[in-house]
């Protein structure tokens, strides 16, 4: 896939009201992959923690047999972190503002997700 | 009022995409044809999925039928899509009042009234909320039809005992952990019967540290609860107190919403639980 296949897909995330920056990350390492942030966010260190995060989400999910992570979400009292694992192992992240519609940032995470593959 | 009905629903029949449904089954739901009104929204719904007004009258459809559950999902999905609806807001308010949840009913109350400052109906159901006179303050919120209006109970408190006794408790799908992932209470088994409680509890060590420090750095301000959709169940993540960290784990069938309101009640269940054990 190429680096402006990767810009479309965040294109996507980043046009719903409320989303401050999307990125992808690789999951197996936590490196971003392409991203698409508002000034202030730290990349490389949220995509860590990011891959950190859903790692061991993921492991938790698979022992407690819920099956693989379709979708998680962070909510904090002044935003949220909205993320979607494709399955080529790339994670698909939202940054967003609290006040966001969750529903489409997860639609436009998944149709994402779909593009990068 | 028969004649509206007559017209509406002759603008439907010619014109199916329209959105004279939502007017047609409010006044089917006013009439108290219940059943009426419920296959006109839900036939409404079907051609307008994304429309919050659509879910918000649905919804209180179904709270006039009493499927609080149905409801309260309905409402769920209408904020989602508008954040500042005023009926789906007050809708909620409403339900979390109906289980106990002050905290939340206000909050939801709270931010209607941030919006529609002046919707006398939200500041009378506001006080009543807070003084706690739930008829009067369903009344206020203008859900529910009054025949059906009964006080609801104050919120069932869960029976920590059962919920954290360990095994016996794993039917909860709740577990209990501090923050190095030692088991404090409650346990798992997966869909096989089999207790996978130490799995589980050692692969969510640390994410309580790693969730707040996520959120620090992008300034989401405190972290109040992570969720995870799986292939075959939702999985919700909070922080009753700061050194614990609380699993509630259902079935896909329950929606995600249901699901942070059911880890909200249980978070208070285990603040109370740790209280006592200190």
């Amino acid at each position: 896939m190429t680096a402006a296949a990767f810009e479309r897909a965040l294109d996507m995330v980043t046009r719903v009201r409320g989303v401050r920056g999307a990125m992808l990350v690789s999951a197996a390492d936590g490196l971003v992959v392409a991203e698409h942030l508002m000034e202030g966010i730290k990349g490389p260190a949220v995509a860590a923690l990011a891959g950190s995060l859903s790692n061991r989400l993921g492991r938790a999910m698979e022992a407690a047999g819920v099956g693989a992570s379709v979708f998680w979400h962070l909510q904090g009292t002044q935003g949220a972190l909205l993320v979607v694992p494709a399955a080529s192992g790339i994670l698909v992240v939202a940054v967003t503002e609290a006040e966001v519609n969750i529903g489409l940032v997860r639609l436009e995470l998944l149709r994402a997700a779909g593009a990068v593959g | 009022m028969a004649e509206d009905i007559k017209s509406l629903s002759s603008q439907l029949a010619q014109d199916p995409l329209s959105l004279v449904f939502l007017r047609l089954a409010e006044l089917l739901r006013q009439k108290g044809q219940l059943d009426a009104a419920h296959r006109v929204a839900l036939s409404g719904l079907e051609r307008h999925p994304h429309l919050a007004d659509a879910h918000d009258l649905y919804a209180r459809i179904l709270a006039d039928k009493n499927d609080f559950e149905r409801a309260f999902d309905e409402w769920d999905m209408a904020v989602r899509i508008a954040p500042h609806h005023l009926g789906a807001l007050k809708g909620l308010a409403f339900l979390y009042f109906k289980v106990g949840d002050i905290d939340q009913a206000v909050a939801h109350l709270e931010a209607a009234h941030k919006h529609a400052p002046d919707d006398a109906s939200i500041t009378q159901a506001l006080a009543l909320v807070r003084g706690g006179q739930p008829a009067a303050a369903a009344g206020g919120l203008g859900i529910g039809r009054e025949e059906k209006r009964a006080a609801p109970a104050a919120a069932a408190p869960m029976e920590e005992a059962r919920v954290f006794a360990g095994l016996e408790g794993a039917q909860e799908g709740l577990l209990l952990l501090d923050a190095a992932g030692l088991v404090l209470g409650g346990a798992l088994r997966n869909p096989a019967g089999q207790d996978v409680t130490e799995a589980v509890a050692a692969y969510l060590a640390g994410v309580s540290q790693e969730a707040t420090r996520t959120a620090k750095l992008l300034g989401l301000g405190t972290w109040t609860g992570l969720a995870t959709e799986g292939g075959m169940g939702h999985v919700h993540l909070t922080s009753p107190t700061a050194e614990s960290l609380l699993l509630v784990v259902r079935d896909r069938a329950v929606p995600m919403g249901r699901l942070a309101i059911v880890a909200q009640r249980a978070a208070h269940a285990a603040r109370r639980w740790l209280e006592r054990q200190a």
